[in-house]
């Protein structure tokens, strides 16, 4: 370790004003301070929340996501050989998910902070750490099959788009990392949906569908067919819990989130006010679902059921606690997470062609966070001058 | 005319040039982006429109510009509207006359240019104080200013969303072939707008002065 504090502190002036690389400044910072703490501290103002800066947060973000990469991993190979009907050793799982995540994972990174630097650069900004959970995010939220090239579309637009244009990391309207799950949703469907993705190198004769496209195809399904469908793809809770289910990459396994939602809860980072009311949400609608009854989906998926399946936990513990596109306010954070759910729910079962919800539900109220956060204030700012009123 | 002025000065072609750059209709006075959403997913109806709104902006400015000393100010809009209207339904007659494909295409927009801001904007800011060549100048530069970037985004909508230019394949199937895929996402509306303000972002970070505080 030393030896690299002394590695650097060496070339440091090559990289300062007058010095050989100073064009790059902004680029040799950006590792420098990822490997160590800078010593420097804001000269203006105070506004000192914690001792941890912006790029600690993020490694502790990205701690959190390790259980669900790794199960994303375990998962893709389990799903393979399941699906070619062959039994195979634990480390050859592990290693056919590895090889089929990691080049998914390089190029999130590769290009995001390639574009993140260039930009910096070209500005003469620091570069921004935002970038190190994005580029972990991204590959959690593709399906396993995702052809690399419109991998690296959907992260440079996320990036370019998503972010970059509004000024960089904390400026961002919308979550960068659903920004690009969106883009390719949208714009490459074939890829995205349907039951062939979600498993790599799957067998034909292998349904590959998730139980959320099952979940969808019982709104037409009535009776006898209805119940059937449920039993045989739906009824299995405990695997949806564990994650043993095709589905996205990281959003598959419960277990898993929760493990990450408790490290970002102990540490402070990730609002448990949002993760808690984006699930009280959901099991909100859920339970008026079950309540109507109108088709075979509202009666036989009961509520809590939707809060394990697809990538509702997944969205509720690592999306929509953001802190930058989320609501600030206290009160702001509850409603937030709460029509997150709700509306993830609403969409998944009453719109057919969005089976998975959570991603629009999620940037919807994006948008709609700054509004919340206003009147939330606003409501704040009247009672408490009603107050004055009621004293004076 | 006492004071002859060369029918070409420096004022009048500036007239012409300046909406295609610094005094461009879409991306400096953000009017007319409604069609430049609707008609941009193929460059085909994109060009349609584009002459078809430099007919009727031309065509008006002329005609208010020739009227103008009579039109009452109180009633000018309505007047406006009326010459406006005439002028957009005898394009469009044409249009289902002679390129009946194209203008089910483009369907109720060549009816809607009555209501693009542009033409309205144009009329009123312009000939109604003005000359008719100047005024016909003016047109004929705003409408080109709005048709360039309506080119430009239909060329890339067009390009990245359906393989094809003017209709023609331009991706070769070898590349679909390895795995290439259009991107479903520029055919849809919401992009278009992406697309025009990528192109206000890169007009204005090439000219500084176009930023205001």
């Amino acid at each position: 370790m030393k030896a690299l504090r002394k590695f650097l502190d060496k070339k440091k002036p090559l990289f300062q004003k007058g010095g050989k690389f100073a064009k790059l400044q902004s680029s040799f910072e950006a590792f420098e301070t990822f490997l160590y703490v800078p010593n420097i501290t804001s000269h203006s103002g105070t506004h000192i929340k914690d001792a941890i800066d912006l790029k600690r947060t993020m490694s502790v973000v990205v701690l959190a996501l390790i259980p669900a990469l790794l199960f994303g991993i375990y998962n893709t190979g389990y799903q393979h050989f399941l699906s070619l009907g062959q039994t195979a050793e634990f480390m050859d799982i592990c290693i056919y998910g590895l090889i089929e995540i990691l080049p998914i994972i390089v190029v999130s990174y590769v290009v995001g902070l390639g574009i993140e630097f260039a930009f910096a650069q070209m500005r003469g900004h620091q570069v921004n750490e935002g970038f190190l959970v994005s580029g972990m995010l991204i590959p959690l939220i593709m399906p396993v099959g995702a052809p690399l090239w419109m991998v690296a579309v959907s992260t440079a637009f996320a990036v370019v788009i998503g972010k970059e244009v509004f000024g960089g990391t904390g400026m961002n309207i919308w979550n960068p990392a659903l920004v690009a799950r969106a883009f390719f949703f949208f714009a490459y469907p074939s890829k995205m949906s349907g039951d062939i993705v979600w498993i790599a190198d799957k067998a034909d004769s292998f349904s590959g569908a998730t139980p959320l496209a099952h979940a969808a195809s019982l709104v037409d399904a009535t009776g006898e067919t209805a119940t059937s469908i449920y039993t045989q793809h739906l009824s299995d809770v405990w695997n949806q819990f564990v994650g043993l289910i095709p589905g996205s990459i990281g959003e598959t396994s419960t277990i898993a989130i929760l493990i990450g939602a408790v490290i970002l809860i102990a540490s402070g980072i990730g609002s448990w006010k949002i993760m808690a009311s984006v699930f009280v949400g959901g099991y909100t609608m859920g339970a008026i679902f079950n309540l109507v009854g109108a088709n075979a989906y509202m009666e036989l998926i009961p509520a809590w059921q939707h809060l394990i399946m697809g990538g509702f936990a997944f969205g509720a513990v690592f999306m929509a606690t953001d802190p930058v596109s989320a609501a600030q306010t206290a009160r702001g954070k509850i409603i937030y997470g709460f029509l997150i759910g709700f509306l993830a729910v609403l969409i998944r079962v009453m719109n057919a062609g969005f089976p998975e919800a959570m991603m629009l539900a999620i940037l919807l109220m994006n948008t709609f966070a700054p509004l919340i956060d206003h009147y939330v204030i606003q409501g704040n700012v009247k009672r408490r001058l009603k107050r004055v009123k009621v004293n004076a | 005319m006492s004071d002859k002025e060369p029918l070409f000065s420096a004022k009048n072609r500036k007239l012409l040039t300046n909406p295609l750059g610094t005094d461009n209709p879409i991306t400096i006075q953000v009017l007319g982006i409604c069609s430049a959403l609707a008609v941009t997913a193929k460059l085909e109806p994109a060009v349609v429109l584009t002459i078809s709104v430099m007919a009727v902006l031309a065509l008006a400015n002329v005609i208010v510009s020739l009227l103008r000393n009579t039109i009452p100010s109180r009633i000018r809009i309505i007047v406006q509207l009326v010459i406006v209207a005439a002028l957009v339904i005898l394009v469009d007659q044409i249009l289902k006359a002679f390129a009946y494909e194209v203008s089910k295409q483009l369907s109720v927009f060549v009816g809607l240019i009555i209501t693009n801001c542009i033409i309205m904007g144009r009329l009123e800011a312009f000939a109604l104080g003005n000359k008719p060549w100047p005024a016909f100048l003016d047109g004929i530069g705003n409408a080109a200013g709005y048709g360039i970037i309506l080119v430009i985004v239909a060329f890339f909508r067009e390009l990245l969303g359906s393989g094809t230019l003017y209709g023609f394949q331009i991706i070769p199937q070898a590349f679909y072939d390895m795995g290439y895929e259009n991107n479903g996402l520029m055919i849809l509306p919401p992009m278009a707008l992406v697309v025009v303000g990528i192109i206000i972002w890169v007009q204005r970070s090439r000219d500084k002065s176009l930023i205001e505080n």
